[in-house]
This record gives structure tokens, C-alpha cells and sequence, in this order.
């Protein structure tokens, strides 16, 4: 298992560097100088600024000393400086990163678990109108777009009915301490969390419906009604935890999309995460900023995909730990 | 045997959905089971057989209801308690194994813990004691290891022994009855042989009454007491085996019998002093799957040294069982796989130098008929285009070609109208002669038959044999016969030559093999052959 | 063809995305011909309420312009990049994902690693900052949209090829002597085309939740309105407005939702469950 470890450890790096190169040829996709452009529109003003990134960058050498300079630059942690924030980018980036981890993290586990559970049900209750509701309204949350459930649920909840806060992460000035402090956090994340789960949800509930159908039918189901097995048994045992296995194949591939919904919750609630800092720096084409966003990103889908590719392995003993 | 029967089945009527091709899967069905007898139900695909099975366990798929009839068993009508009651009788009284062991056990389960659960659902015994009670299972089941065995996964087993675990399953309780559903199908002879005995064995011991589906008169011949044949649903012929197989009654009983075929092969003369047709020498071919950087690849040798020559107008059978390598020999005699080593000389062609254009010019020389006749038609071409397609890429003019489709259609005993219809418009046989038709449509010097009547119903399966039989003496035909049905290579091949792990271990003419096996392997496979011991004529 | 128009029309589902879907061509096709006027246009005062003035049904935005002219408008710009981003990635996802699954070997690994970097690339920060750095426009956006698309269809094109290389009837091309090109298609990708198509319909409605959350976050093409935008433009003002977040949103709802539903229908046309095969 340790060598399967490092394997997929080595190839993610790979997969890394390439998106740093990839990175490094965006930035000279980018109509204009290099040099003004990763100043961003703040710092473009800023003559002296300009001429440091040159000479950091080395925008003057040959273009394989400048890839090798980047490379080396973000690989020591060196994300760049953003002009406008007037701050290290890695600096920012890891201010926020535990908002961004606490809300993508309590989606996951709320889509998935509230998933499966209907998506269980729904199966169970196959041709009822429980299951009809169920699929239906899992259709529909599966193409509302993101961003609208969050200004819909912030409509009702906020506005209409003002139970829940409408943005930020804690309630400003107001300093709680403490237990208060967790219960203020938790009800600022409650709608966020929520609208990203919602679609996932869906998902989930729909996979995990379809699966159970399909493994309901295959012969060792049989084979255990055969031995006089109770239906409870037969649905906890058998069906459901074979049908779980597209399920965590599929949630284990979601890493991207979660995290792309986060960039569009976290601007609409004004949540303090990577995804609002990603949107802060669009607004501010502040492409340093934009770009050591986007090569952290990658780097968490990396672990979450490997994390995930273990878990698989461990829970279905078909599979070695082969390449 | 004069016991009263464990379970009486009478008038039984199952029906089917609607749009199926008959109202009734089963239709007036009367039979007994009593303990200590065995008694099979034979048929070929389609006669209802697996549904009388499945409806004496409850198990019926949910659109398929019986209409009529009972089965009385232990003073109940078995088609009238609830679920409940069948939640006892099941596993308890009455137990089942079925035909695909891969299929049929949990894959995320280990062995033991699927065993126990019998005793679990009947509420018996602690947890502890369950443990125990499948190691000793295990044991008296003729597994190797036991206490190893019970924590190993269905994945990691053989098909032998995952059938092994299956039976122990239904025998964990001691039931009355033992249903099989077609137990030994899916597995190899010698595996199947095996299997057969064990549950003699176990049949005699515990006095259970066995109801065994099969679809093999030589399984029938080997183990029944009695003998129920079914055609649609109905039942045609029933009685004691030696009544049945040597003095079958209806004329359906012994059409399926006289389709057998016989394990005494007919006269033939040598075909050695002919030319050679095709040549194959020194093939090599080890599969070789990476393990990751850390582990040492895996290594199969499919192929090692394989040398053998058929001469015109000669039929060599290639017989093994399943990892024996005969697919890998035929699929490296087509090309259609890499060889990491040997020739194949076809003529004065060496297949195996050449490449590109002339590769595929040289192609029309040897063709092939594949085994599953739902696989090897592509579904959105018309039959004529399938035929006519390999000569019209030869340079044949696209006219002529539909002629000639047309008469190989009339060769193979189908209506030449066909080549305007689809595949999914015929049947299993006529889509195998629609193949054959196909592999004689380019004129080659040699044909392989990969299984090519294996997925066949009996009755379909002689008619494809004769028709082979035919076609090679009207047209000289020269062919590699792949099987692992050894009455059939009796039957249709002028040479055999029996493989195992890859190698050829023997290879002599048919009824100087047959007569006298000198490898040890061949005379295991030949001893291995059900229904060679008994008075009837499938021996 | 006719068997699965049969089909589709049976499936309840799949009638209704049709029919919406259908509705929604129709509003952008000849929408504009009913509305000539521009939706940039200040067509009334500022925020006027839905439902109460007959010019205006569904209201205007802060700067007076008709919400009901922007969602005609809007259909255009969604139903264009849809439709467009997701032909230019069948166009390179189909060939290349066949050639993988075909030729095997070299071909194939590359494909793999290309395959294996988008998965681990989050796809909407890719557009974002592809768009980002291309300047907004719609020619950005779709090619943005086709760049983070095409890597699901060729992953699916190859795993169905190769799936049926090994098929018999593929095998027996092989052995009469076919060509490559032959055999990819007249016998392989005719029968590859059903998940494809499937696949497709969904792309589309994929593709217009991308647009519509790159033109939220004001990556959209600032000459042309679309319902992203329009939802973007109205966050601001929702406590007094909700009307202009709330419409626009739910054009893209229904016609992401008839896409999908159109998708199910025709997996369940093409896939049929119980197989007739004679087995």
C-alpha cells in the first residue's frame, strides 16, 4: 500500500508542475506585457513595481530560464504579490483557506450522507409518489444553477423570513466567544453550505437510487432471499453497501466541481474564502492573485483525489493496489 | 426409493408478461420429488425449466405469477403462505444452488461470513458458533485450507470452489429438499465431475430429495434416478433414467437424445499424406500485466511452443479447458493477436512477416467463426452487406459479391431473401450459419472454429455440426476446431490435440485418442466426460 | 431513428425538456423579431414592479431596462454557446477519444495524462481563468467552455471503443480484411454513438450553467446580455427587486432542466433495460 502511496504521490506532482506551466504560459497568453499583467490593474500604474517583477521574473532572459525561475519560485512557496492587497499571495491564500475547507467540507459530508439517504429511499419506495417527489425534485435542484439557489435561499431565508444572516462569517463587532462564537459561525454556514449541498444532493440521491435498482436485480441478491434472509437485512447488507460503490467512485471525483461551486457561494454570501478571493481578483485583474488561486485549488483536488482513490481501494477488496 | 415424496408439484401453471413469446413459462406441470432420489428436469433454453425451480423456492421474478397448480410440501401448498412462512421454509427446509457461482455471492462479503449468515437469518446458533459451523462446513465441502478459506472473498476463489461454498451454503441447515439450478453449467468438465460426485455424496448421506436442472443428457446419465423432460413449458416425457434414456417414449425425447453426440467417433481415414494447409510452428504468447513500480509483473503463458499442421481437407480439434490457451492458439493463428514468437505459414504466406495491405489481402486465406452468434453480427448492418463486406475490401465487384451471398446463404440452409434483414430477425442457429456463410464468403484455405457451436441448444447444435460436416465434404474444407466439449471434437475432427497451460500434450487421430489416452491429463479430461457409464445411447 | 423517436415520445420526461426546449428555440429565434427593440434600451423608470405595467410584464432593472426583453435576448447568447461549445468539444473529444480507445499504446497513455490533468484541474476555475486572461468575449467564453468540456467525451468515446474492439463482430472485420478507417467507421463508432448522444444533450445544459455563472461573475461579453448576467446585475438591488434576479434564473432552470430531461429520455430510448435479444 506505502509504494502505491508514493506512486500516486510522484504523479501528482507532475500533474502539478504542469499546471504550473501551465500557468506560467496563461499569463503570456494575456493580450500586453507580461511584466503589466501580473501587476495586475492596481500595480500596472506602479512603475517600480513593474520593474521588480521584471527583474524577478527575468522577462528579459530567454523563455527557459523564465519558466525554470517561475517554476522554482512557486514550488519555495512564492506565489507572487498582489499589488491591490498589498500582501504576499500565499499569505492571503492561507488566510483563508480554513473558511473555504470548513464550508466545501461540511457540503460534502451534508450532500452525501442526506444524498444517499434519499436516494435509498427513493429506491426502496420504487413506483411510489415518495419516490416520483424524490426524483423529481432531485431533477430539479440538479439544474438549477448555483448561484441562484444562493440569492433564492437568501430571498427567503434573510429577507422573507430573516431566520438566517445573509453573509459574511460571523456576525461583525460583535466578538462571541467561545461556544456562541461556534453557534454564530454555524448559522452563518448553514445557507452556504446548504446551496452548495443542494446540488450535490441531488446527485448523490439520483446515483444512489439507480444504483440500488440495478444491484437489487443481480444474482447474489437472490442468492440471499434464498437463504431466508429478512428483507432488512438483505437491503442493509447486500443492496446498499454494493450499491454504494459507484456512489463513493462518484463523490471522490467531485472535488473540482465543489470547489467551483465554492468560488460562486462564497461571492454571493461575502463568505471569506479562496473562492470570494478568487472573485475579489477577477474584479481587481489581479492576475498574480487569480493564478496562485487557481494552482491551490488544483493542489487540493490533488490530496481529496488521492484520499478518496485510497478509500475506494480499501472498501472494495476486488482491487489491489495495482496501478 | 418408495418413500412418500417430499414435495408434490401438480398442474403448475406460471405465466408470463405480456409480449412474451408464449402466455405460460410453464404450462400443467406434475411431478414428484422424493428423498434420496434425484431427480433432473431437462431441456434446452426456454422450456421453463429454471422456472419450476424458482418456483419452488418463492423465488419467481415479480412480473411472472403462477396462475394454477400446487406444491404441496410438508402438508402445505407452498404457492399459498406469505412471505413470512417462505422466510422459514427458505434455506431451512428447502435450499437452492445456483449456475453462476461469480455472480451469485456477495463480491464484498468474505466466504465464511456468507456462510454463517444462513444460520443468521434463521436466528440459530451465536455469532461465535457460526464461525465454527462454516469452517467445519468448509471442511466437510471439500475446500482446501478451511480456516484460511472462510476469510478469503468470492473474487479470490476458484469456479470450483466458489460452487463448493454455494452448496455448503444450502447444506449448512440440513434442508429436505435441494434445488440446483444448472450447478455444474458454467464450470469446467473435470471441475463439473467433481462437483457431480460431491453431491451425489452428499445427497446420499443426508437422504435429501435433489430436484437438478440441466440442459446436459450426459450429466443426466451420470446422476439422475429420474428423469422429468420439459419442451415450452410443458412436460413431454417423464420416468426412471433407465427408462427414459434407453427407451425414450416421445419422439421430442429422442430427437434431443440422437443429438447428443457420441463419444465413439466415426471412421476416418488419414489425411497425413496431403499437402499442408496451414503450418504453425514454435507460437509463443505470455500476457504480462504491470503490477506498479514496486511489484513484479504478472505473467500468464497462454502459449509455449505450440507447433502443429493441418492438411487439406482435415479437421484438428483443439480441446482444453478454460486457461488451457486454445482461444489464445486461435486468436494467434489469426492474427489477431501478437505472437512474441513462432510462424504461421499459410501456402507459401508466413502470416506472421508480412503487414499493412498485404497483411490484409493475405487475411482472406483464413477465416474464422466465432462463438457467440449475438456478438458477432453487428447489429446495424444488413446480412447481405455482412457477407458481401470481406469480398467487395477484396476487390470483388459489389454485384457479383451479392450474388455470391446470396448463394452462400442457400449453402448454409437459409433463405437467400435474407440479406435484406437484420440480424436481431434470426435465431441463435441461423445467426451461426449466417457466420459460416461469412467465413466461406472469401474462399479460404482454412477455416477456425472458435466454440462455434458451444452457445448452441443441443438439437440447434447438431444441426450446425451437420452442417459443417457437410460443407467440408462438398468443399474440401480444412479447419481448426476449437471446443471443450469432447463428444463434439469426437464427432467432427480427424485429429485431436489436447492442450493444457498453454502446451500440447497430446495430439493424435480421433479414435486412436479416444481409445487410447496416454497423457495423463487426457485420460483425466476423457474419465472427467459425464454420461459415459450408462445404459443409453449418449454413451 | 423512428424506433427512438417512439420511444422518446412515450417517456413523459423526455416530452416535456422536448417541449420546452423547443419553446425556448422559438423565443430565441424569433423573439427578437417580436421585440426588435434593444434590451439595452431604457424601456421604462427604474425598477417597476412585474405584472403591473402591460410594455413592461416582468418588469424593469435598476436602469430601467425590460427584463422580459433581456431573458428574450439572453436566450440566444445560452442556446448559442451551448450548442456551440459543446460541437467544438464532440469535434475534438470524439476523434481523438476513438483513436485512444482504437490504436491503444502511445496514443492511448497520452490521451490518459491529458485526460487525468483536466480531471484534476478544477474545470469552472479553468474557465474563469481562461476567460479571465483572454478578455470576456464570447468567442473566450466558448472556446473556454470547449476546452474544459472535451476531456468527459473523449474519456467515454475511448472506453466505449474499447470496449467493442474486442467485440466479435469487430473481430470479424478484422479477419476479412477491412481497413482501420473502415472498421472505426462503419462497425465501431455507429455502435459507440448511444452514450455520446446522451452525453451531448447534457453538455449542452452543462454548457449554459457555465455561461450563465461566467456572465454572474461579469465574465460575460459586456455587448451581449445574457440571463447570467442579468441575475449578476440584480444582486445588488434583490431586497427591493427580486424580480430581476428571480426571472432570469428561472429561464435558465427550465431550460438546463429540459435539456437533462431530454438526456434521460434518450438514454432510456437508446439503453433499453430488458434486452430483447433472444436470451
Amino acid at each position: 500500500m506505502l509504494s502505491f502511496i508514493a506512486q500516486r504521490i510522484v504523479k501528482g506532482v507532475i500533474v502539478l508542475l504542469a499546471i504550473i506551466v501551465l500557468n506560467f504560459f496563461l499569463i503570456r497568453l494575456a493580450p500586453g506585457d507580461p511584466a503589466v499583467v501580473m501587476a495586475g490593474e492596481a500595480g500596472a500604474s506602479d512603475q517600480i513595481f513593474v520593474q521588480q517583477l521584471r527583474e524577478k521574473f527575468g522577462l528579459d532572459r530567454p523563455l527557459p530560464e523564465q519558466l525554470f525561475l517561475y517554476v522554482k519560485g512557486i514550488l519555495s512557496f512564492d506565489l507572487g504579490f498582489s499589488f491591490r492587497q498589498q500582501m504576499p499571495v500565499s499569505t492571503l491564500i492561507l488566510e483563508r483557506l480554513p473558511a473555504t475547507l470548513l464550508l466545501t467540507g461540511t457540503a460534502f459530508v451534508i450532500s452525501l450522507v442526506l444524498g444517499i439517504f434519499f436516494g435509498a429511499l427513493a429506491a426502496r419506495w420504487a413506483g411510489t409518489w415518495a419516490d416520483t417527489l424524490i426524483t423529481v425534485l432531485a431533477l430539479i435542484f440538479y439544474a438549477t444553477p448555483l448561484f441562484w439557489v444562493a440569492l433564492m435561499a437568501i430571498l427567503l431565508f434573510s429577507v422573507a423570513l430573516d431566520w438566517l444572516p445573509s453573509f459574511g462569517y460571523e456576525t461583525v463587532g460583535a466578538n462571541y466567544m467561545g461556544f456562541a462564537h461556534i453557534l454564530d459561525v454555524a448559522a452563518h454556514l448553514i445557507l452556504p453550505a446548504l446551496t452548495i449541498g443542494l446540488f450535490f444532493m441531488a446527485t448523490y440521491a439520483r446515483m444512489t437510487r439507480a444504483s440500488m435498482l440495478e444491484v437489487k436485480r443481480l444474482d447474489f441478491v437472490k442468492t440471499a432471499r434464498a437463504k431466508g434472509l429478512g428483507d432488512n437485512l438483505i437491503q442493509r447488507r447486500h443492496v446498499l453497501r454494493n450499491a454504494l460503490l459507484p456512489v463513493v467512485t462518484l463523490a471522490g471525483l467531485q472535488a473540482g466541481t465543489l470547489i467551483g461551486g465554492a468560488v460562486l457561494t462564497e461571492t454571493v454570501f461575502a463568505w471569506p474564502g479562496i473562492g470570494r478571493l478568487m472573485y475579489d481578483a477577477l474584479l481587481q485583474r489581479d492576475y498574480n492573485l487569480l493564478l496562485g488561486v487557481f494552482v491551490v485549488c488544483s493542489a487540493m483536488v490533488l490530496v481529496f483525489n488521492l484520499v478518496t482513490d485510497l478509500i475506494y481501494r480499501l472498501v472494495d477488496p476486488r482491487i489491489e493496489f495495482a496501478s | 426409493m418408495t418413500s412418500s415424496p417430499a414435495v408434490t408439484i401438480k398442474d403448475l401453471k406460471i405465466a408470463l408478461p405480456d409480449g412474451g413469446d408464449r402466455p405460460y413459462a410453464v404450462d400443467g406441470v406434475s411431478f414428484d420429488l422424493t428423498p434420496g432420489e434425484i431427480i433432473c428436469v431437462v431441456g434446452e433454453s426456454g422450456s421453463g425449466k429454471s422456472m419450476c425451480a424458482h418456483a419452488l423456492m418463492g423465488l419467481l421474478p415479480d412480473r411472472v405469477k403462477t396462475e394454477a397448480g400446487t406444491i404441496l410440501f410438508e402438508g402445505h401448498d407452498l404457492l399459498g403462505i406469505d412471505e413470512s412462512a417462505w422466510h422459514d421454509v427458505r434455506g431451512r427446509r428447502i435450499a437452492m444452488v445456483f449456475q453462476e457461482p461469480m455472480t451469485a455471492l456477495n463480491p464484498l462479503m468474505r466466504i465464511g461470513d456468507q456462510i454463517a449468515e444462513v444460520f443468521e437469518a434463521h436466528g440459530l446458533l451465536t455469532p461465535k458458533q457460526r464461525k465454527q459451523k462454516a469452517v467445519d462446513l468448509a471442511r466437510e465441502i471439500g475446500l482446501p485450507d478451511p480456516e484460511r478459506i472462510v476469510r478469503a472473498y468470492p473474487h479470490q476463489l476458484s469456479g470450483g470452489q466458489r460452487q463448493r461454498a454455494m452448496i455448503a451454503m444450502a447444506l449448512a441447515l440440513e434442508p429436505t429438499v435441494l434445488v440446483a439450478d444448472e450447478p455444474t453449467t458454467a464450470l469446467d468438465v473435470t471441475t463439473q465431475a467433481q462437483i457431480l460426485k460431491l453431491i451425489r455424496d452428499l445427497q446420499r448421506n443426508r437422504n435429501m430429495a435433489v430436484l437438478f436442472i440441466t440442459h446436459d443428457f450426459g450429466v443426466v446419465a451420470d446422476i439422475a434416478d429420474r428423469i422429468v423432460v420439459l419442451r415450452h413449458g410443458k412436460v413431454v416425457e417423464q420416468g426412471t433414467a433407465q427408462d427414459v434414456l434407453a427407451r425414450p417414449q416421445h419422439s421430442y425425447t429422442r430427437a434431443l437424445l440422437a443429438a447428443v453426440p457420441s463419444m465413439q467417433p466415426p471412421q476416418r481415414s488419414s489425411l497425413t499424406e496431403r499437402d499442408r494447409a496451414v503450418d504453425v510452428i514454435g507460437l509463443d504468447k505470455t500476457y504480462v500485466t504491470p503490477q506498479g513500480w514496486f511489484r513484479p509483473d504478472r505473467k500468464v503463458q497462454a502459449a509455449k511452443e505450440v507447433s502443429f499442421a493441418i492438411h487439406q481437407g482435415e479437421t484438428l480439434g483443439l480441446v482444453g479447458e478454460s486457461g488451457s490457451g486454445k482461444s489464445s492458439v486461435a486468436r494467434l493463428v489469426m492474427r489477431l493477436i501478437e505472437a512474441d514468437r513462432g510462424t504461421v505459414r499459410i501456402g507459401d504466406v508466413d502470416l506472421t512477416q508480412i503487414e499493412g495491405k498485404e497483411l490484409r489481402a493475405q487475411r482472406r486465406r483464413i477465416q474464422m467463426i466465432f462463438q457467440d452468434p449475438f456478438a458477432s453480427l453487428n447489429p446495424r448492418r444488413k446480412i447481405g452487406n455482412i457477407i458481401s463486406d470481406g469480398p467487395i475490401a477484396h476487390g470483388v465487384d459489389r454485384r457479383a459479391a451479392r450474388r455470391r451471398a446470396k448463394e452462400l446463404l442457400e449453402m448454409v440452409g437459409l433463405d437467400p431473401g435474407a440479406i435484406e434483414r437484420y440480424p436481431h430477425e434470426f435465431s441463435g442457429g441461423q445467426r451461426q450459419r449466417i457466420g459460416i456463410a461469412r467465413a466461406l464468403a472469401l474462399d479460404p484455405d482454412i477455416i477456425v472454429a472458435d466454440e462455434a457451436v458451444s452457445a448452441l441448444d443441443v438439437s440447434v447444435q447438431a444441426q450446425v455440426l451437420k452442417l459443417l460436416e457437410d460443407l467440408k465434404a462438398r468443399l474440401g474444407l480444412s479447419m481448426l476446431f476449437i471446443t471443450h466439449d469432447l463428444r463434439v471434437a469426437a464427432q467432427i475432427c480427424d485429429r485431436v490435440a489436447v492442450m493444457q497451460k498453454g502446451e500440447i500434450v497430446e495430439m493424435k487421430p480421433t479414435t486412436l485418442l479416444l481409445a487410447n489416452p496416454e497423457h495423463p491429463y487426457t485420460r483425466e479430461l476423457l474419465a472427467a466426460v459425464p454420461g459415459q457409464r450408462s445404459p443409453s445411447q449418449a454413451a | 431513428m423512428k424506433k427512438v423517436l417512439r420511444a422518446m415520445l412515450r417517456n413523459p420526461g423526455g416530452m416535456i425538456g422536448l417541449i420546452i426546449l423547443l419553446i425556448a428555440v422559438c423565443i430565441a429565434v424569433f423573439g427578437p423579431m417580436v421585440f426588435p427593440n434593444s434590451p439595452w434600451r431604457m424601456a421604462q423608470r427604474p425598477f417597476v414592479p412585474p405584472f403591473t405595467l402591460p410594455t413592461v410584464p416582468l418588469g424593469t432593472d435598476a436602469l430601467g431596462r425590460d427584463v422580459l426583453a433581456g431573458i428574450i435576448y439572453g436566450a440566444r447568447v445560452s442556446l448559442l454557446v451551448g450548442l456551440v461549445s459543446t460541437l467544438a468539444a464532440l469535434t475534438v473529444g470524439v476523434p481523438l477519444g476513438a483513436m485512444a480507445g482504437y490504436f491503444g499504446g502511445r496514443a492511448d497513455d497520452a490521451l490518459m495524462r491529458f485526460t487525468e490533468f483536466f480531471q484534476t484541474v478544477p474545470s469552472f476555475a479553468l474557465a474563469i481563468v481562461l476567460v479571465a486572461v483572454l478578455q470576456p468575449s464570447i468567442y473566450s467564453i466558448v472556446a473556454a467552455i470547449a476546452i474544459v468540456s472535451w476531456p468527459p467525451v473523449a474519456r467515454l468515446v475511448r472506453g466505449e471503443v474499447l470496449s467493442l474492439r474486442t467485440r466479435e463482430y469487430v473481430q470479424a472485420a478484422v479477419v476479412t480484411g477491412q481497413s482501420n478507417t473502415w472498421i472505426i467507421c462503419r462497425e465501431i463508432l455507429p455502435n459507440a454513438l448511444s452514450p455520446v448522444i446522451v452525453l451531448a444533450s447534457l453538455m449542452v445544459a452543462t454548457a449554459i450553467l457555465l455561461e450563465s455563472s461566467l456572465s454572474f461573475l461579469g465574465l460575460g461579453d459586456p455587448n451581449l446580455i445574457s440571463w447570467g448576467y442579468m441575475v449578476g446585475a440584480g444582486r445588488t438591488v434583490i431586497r427591493q427587486a427580486w424580480w430581476i434576479t428571480v426571472f432570469p434564473g428561472v429561464a435558465i432552470l427550465l431550460s438546463v432542466l429540459a435539456l437533462n430531461l431530454i438526456g434521460e429520455g434518450l438514454n432510456d430510448a437508446l439503453n433499453p433495460r430488458l434486452a430483447k435479444d433472444g436470451r
